[in-house]
């Protein structure tokens, strides 16, 4: 079921759910992830049963899978969406300054961030809406910035239907340049770069009776058959 | 001989902290690895012009993020509400929600507090640095952002990067599950996150522990802090019902 609708879409948008379980295709067997909160946590109850993942979370953890339910479980082994992992026997335990040199150093293969605007060149928002004045970057910025490859999980268009891709980002960045692609309730889209700057935005997959001229309507920035 | 590291109340273990104190706080957010004890402690003893300086910071008690089910939240909005704060340091101030609105931005909209927001890799990587006598560092995160506005740009091997200073503070308040009387620590799972980094960072480290034990008693392959960061250790009751 679709958590957005509107009067002139040829056909539903796809759930949260649906966008998680999509951008859950692309985590390879045995990479290393690292999940942004929102949509992208939601990736790891949708992995296909002969995929393993080792996930890595801010707060010093590598190797985790399932979560207890909210509130409960151990406090001494969070994620950093504040879940409580299931202490399995290969995890792994370290301080926030290790926790860094992994992602810094460039060693998570993938990260799921959520977003607020996506660019057609790649630079990303996500940490502060400009009207509340006040945000959290938390690990966004050097997970952006030094992951080989960068997938944004998120809604098409704000509640408001007002695109979330576009030409140029007007909120706060994150990091210019990083994402690779972006997994939404209409689309796939690959940005392509030809250069450090530069990128076209491909078109790979679309939600079931979404064609590319509809998806247009709501992107504003050109998008390109693939 | 009296071992000076010891001390008996969390009171009396923060006793010298003064209005304007800059004043770390450990753990990663949420309740494992929070000094909760230590942090009462300084509410009660109610310095005012703080600066403090966290990562994740006061989202737990609207949120519930990091904390079980059955105990009622403890985080940096406490010193908020007490009007304790000048200005906080940290990555991660304000939960995606706006309602219920957190103590921290009820501070900061009535202009009564500064926030200083900073990625949480630069963060980490400022305090370490405080603690092992580097002045300065240069990061490509925030390269392009508003975070390197006003900073050094240098690029190396055809990079571009910023260049980020060292982040000391008069006090770290930091937690693990068990000290021996020399203050060498060990933590538990991630309940580590920021205390072995602002251990090592300012004049003063005070270690809220569960359990203080005699040397030796600690496998020394266990051992995440060495003691000779850590300045006072406090234990706490038994049966403390904070994780």
């Amino acid at each position: 079921m679709s958590d957005l609708s509107f009067e002139n879409d040829p056909a539903p948008r796809l759930s949260r759910e649906d966008i998680a379980r999509r951008a859950a295709k692309f985590l390879p067997n045995n990479s290393i992830v690292n999940l942004g909160i929102g949509i992208p946590s939601l990736c790891a109850n949708y992995l296909p049963t002969d995929i393993d993942i080792y996930y890595q979370a801010e707060t010093g953890l590598l190797g985790f899978k399932e979560l207890y339910p909210k509130g409960k479980g151990d406090p001494n082994i969070m994620d950093a969406s504040g879940n409580f992992p299931v202490n399995i026997p290969r995890l792994v335990f370290f301080d926030s300054i290790e926790s860094f040199n992994m992602i810094r150093g460039g060693h998570i293969d993938i990260t799921v961030l959520g977003g607020l605007q996506v660019s057609g060149n790649g630079d990303l928002s996500n940490w502060m809406i400009p009207s509340r004045g006040i945000g959290s970057i938390g690990g966004a910025m050097d997970l952006a910035e030094n992951t080989p490859n960068v997938i944004i999980a998120m809604e098409h268009t704000t509640t408001k239907n007002i695109p979330k891709i576009v030409e140029k980002c007007t909120y706060p960045l994150t990091s210019k340049n990083c994402v690779n692609l972006i997994v939404t309730d209409v689309a796939i889209i690959e940005v392509k770069y030809n250069s450090d700057i530069n990128a076209k935005l491909i078109l790979r997959e679309t939600a079931p009776h979404w064609k590319i001229e509809d998806i247009q309507k709501i992107t504003n920035t050109e998008i390109f058959e693939k | 001989m009296k071992n000076e590291k010891l001390y008996n109340s969390f009171l009396d273990s923060i006793k010298d902290i003064k209005n304007g104190s800059s004043i770390m706080i450990g753990g990663f957010g949420g309740s494992g690895g929070q000094p909760t004890r230590l942090m009462l402690a300084l509410r009660d003893l109610g310095p005012k012009n703080l600066t403090i300086i966290s990562n994740v910071a006061g989202i737990s008690t609207t949120t519930g993020y990091g904390w079980p089910e059955n105990i009622t939240p403890i985080d940096q909005g406490i010193f908020f509400e007490a009007g304790q704060v000048k200005k906080i340091i940290c990555s991660f101030p304000v939960p995606g929600t706006t309602k219920p609105i957190s103590e921290i931005e009820k501070s900061w909209k009535t202009g009564n507090c500064e926030v200083e927001i900073i990625p949480q890799g630069t963060l980490v990587e400022k305090i370490r640095c405080a603690g092992s006598g580097i002045p300065a560092f240069y990061t490509s995160t925030g390269v392009g952002t508003i975070v390197s506005q006003n900073k050094e740009h240098r690029i190396f091997n055809g990079r571009k990067y910023i260049l980020e200073k060292a982040l000391p503070a008069d006090f770290s308040l930091i937690r693990a599950n068990k000290s021996d009387t020399f203050g060498n620590l060990e933590y538990i799972g991630t309940s580590r996150a920021f205390n072995p980094a602002m251990a090592t960072a300012s004049k003063i480290t005070i270690a809220e522990v569960n359990e203080i034990v005699e040397l030796g008693e600690i496998d020394p392959e266990k051992i995440g802090t060495p003691g000779v960061y850590v300045n006072r250790i406090v234990k706490r009751k038994p049966g403390d019902p904070y994780p």
